[in-house]
């Protein structure tokens, strides 16, 4: 086989290869939104479930979906900032730092329906917060944690060492060239890593089985100590629990709970493509 | 007063520093400066050249203590700034680090505005009155022979100057400080010559006020500007001068070849 035929077979099947893996991702996007468009109504946006989820509306689960995702970014985008301020900033290699860097690894590899297991007995149970936003939200925030230390340590890592040394020789101290200069550099960074970690607890049912989700609760959360339905779990159950249920309402639920995630990843990246513009190093 | 061996002023009333038997080593073994002492006066320029890797760049470090922020280095001797030893490990280097100034090789702005790079140091100091910020902001800026140049853009970012520029604007963030001491570390190496010709001629005039001490690009450079020049060969001081005397009429062989390019 001459060189080039060889050139333009290989060329041809790394294109199949590119296609390949976006075409997956445009099919479910587009079938989803063929199917679910014709249920999406103001109605079916605001209203409450009736007739046993089988008409009416996902509003309370649209709802307890921002709650606990808001709730979950309260709890562990502080905690996870935080922590991968000291592991970039401050941390000695020493055992502590490598324990803590072994167990954000193992806590990454968790499965989420452990998680939930963990939550039930530990905050559920344990701590008595019953099936809760506030459990929801403390389970979500546990295994999303890994995902926002990881990316904001590698954002704090990002920004030149040369403007720390600047900052410590015009006499300035530690925290205050943190605060100053390293954390404003690295936001950008962080806050994509926060979005994509939020975006997977939005997202997942698992954690939230056990901890927060109400199987049929057709009103509005009014206490964090409230169980609450949730998009993918109330997806869960209108698609396996509820006999005779209508499909449009199946898809319905799928496109909102889609365009919720994406609308959140579509932030992150113009968050830092905009960044990146305006970066000066 | 202190006495140091080796490097003495004729004149050791007017030592601002004295280095009195410094030696850095590292925890590997090696050792970037051996032995060294001398004694640098105020209102001077003094020039450290010598060929890369002569311990200059470390000398110059351990003078601000930056080299606290590498791991795994150790200091041996005393260094005193007016009287007080700034190697004391109870000594305030944050203090230290506003009487003492850094420019580096690289210009490193910060990424933020002129004139908020400017002020920076002053801020991280804890001043907060604007009117006293603006004015020290146009002094320094005039001090580094940069003021006609950004008067205007203030508020532009500090990158979208010339590299010239730059380093103008780094020399000028240093003494919006209003240090005693002024350190730089091959500042010109990057610039073109017309800058470093405003680089140099800013020294000049700062040292009127305050005390220079230098790392030179170029020994060109260090015969240019030296008051008082060290020569520093493998982490010794070498020879301690008068700067026209050391490179017209140099006393050490070693100096001489390396005055008159017969190596480096």
């Amino acid at each position: 086989m001459s060189r080039q035929l060889t050139q333009r077979l290989i060329f041809t099947l790394i294109i199949l290869a590119a296609v390949s893996t976006v075409t997956p991702i445009v099919l479910i996007v587009g079938y989803i939104a063929w199917k679910g468009l014709p249920a999406i109504s103001w109605e079916f946006l605001s209203g409450l479930p009736r007739e046993g989820m089988r008409a009416g509306g996902i509003w309370p689960a649209i709802v307890g979906t921002i709650y606990l995702t808001l709730g979950t970014g309260l709890i562990a985008v502080p905690l996870g900032v935080a922590a991968a301020i000291y592991l970039a900033e401050y941390a000695k290699d020493n055992w502590l730092t490598r324990a803590i860097r072994i167990a954000i690894i193992n806590l990454a590899g968790i499965p989420s329906v452990v998680y939930g297991l963990f939550g039930l007995g530990l905050f559920v149970l344990f701590l008595r917060f019953g099936t809760s936003i506030l459990a929801g939200c403390l389970t979500l925030s546990i295994m999303t944690l890994p995902v926002i230390i990881s990316t904001a340590e590698e954002a704090l890592r990002a920004v030149p060492q040369s403007f720390r040394v600047v900052s410590i020789s015009l006499g300035g101290t530690k925290w205050q060239t943190i605060w100053r200069i390293v954390l404003p550099q690295a936001l950008p960074g962080i806050l994509t890593g926060v979005i994509l970690g939020l975006e997977r607890a939005a997202g997942e049912t698992a954690p939230i089985l056990f901890t927060a989700a109400a199987f049929f609760l057709p009103r509005l959360p009014d206490s964090p100590f409230d169980a609450t339905m949730a998009l993918p779990y109330h997806l869960f159950v209108i698609s396996t629990q509820v006999p005779s249920m209508p499909i449009q309402i199946q898809y319905g639920t799928a496109l909102v709970l889609l365009v919720f995630v994406l609308s959140m990843m579509l932030i992150a990246t113009i968050i830092r493509s905009r960044a990146r513009a305006r970066r000066q190093w | 007063m202190i006495q140091a061996h080796g490097g003495n002023l004729s004149n050791s009333s007017n030592a601002k520093i004295v280095v009195a038997h410094l030696s850095v080593q590292y925890d590997d073994g090696t050792e970037s400066l051996r032995d060294i002492s001398m004694e640098i006066p105020a209102n001077e320029i003094t020039v450290l050249f010598g060929p890369a890797g002569g311990g200059k760049s470390t000398l110059l470090r351990a003078l601000n203590r930056l080299n606290d922020l590498v791991d795994g280095v150790r200091l041996i001797g005393k260094v005193y700034l007016d009287g007080e030893n700034i190697l004391d490990p109870n000594l305030d280097v944050v203090s230290l680090r506003r009487r003492v100034g850094m420019v580096f090789a690289q210009p490193i702005p910060l990424p933020m505005s002129i004139r908020q790079n400017v002020i920076y140091g002053l801020e991280l100091a804890g001043v907060r009155h604007a009117g006293k910020l603006e004015l020290a902001l146009e002094k320094a800026l005039r001090a580094a022979a940069l003021w006609d140049e950004v008067h205007d853009r203030l508020n532009e970012p500090a990158a979208a100057l010339s590299g010239g520029q730059q380093q103008r604007l780094c020399l000028a963030r240093v003494l919006a400080l209003e240090p005693e001491v002024v350190l730089l570390d091959e500042p010109t190496s990057g610039l073109d010559p017309i800058s470093t010709a405003k680089v140099e001629a800013s020294l000049e005039e700062i040292k009127r006020d305050y005390t220079v001490v230098i790392v030179p690009h170029s020994i060109q450079q260090a015969a240019r500007i030296a008051d008082r020049a060290a020569f520093f060969l493998q982490g010794q001081l070498i020879e301690y001068g008068i700067g026209k005397d050391l490179f017209v009429a140099p006393t050490d062989k070693r100096t001489e070849d390396y005055v008159t390019g017969r190596f480096g």
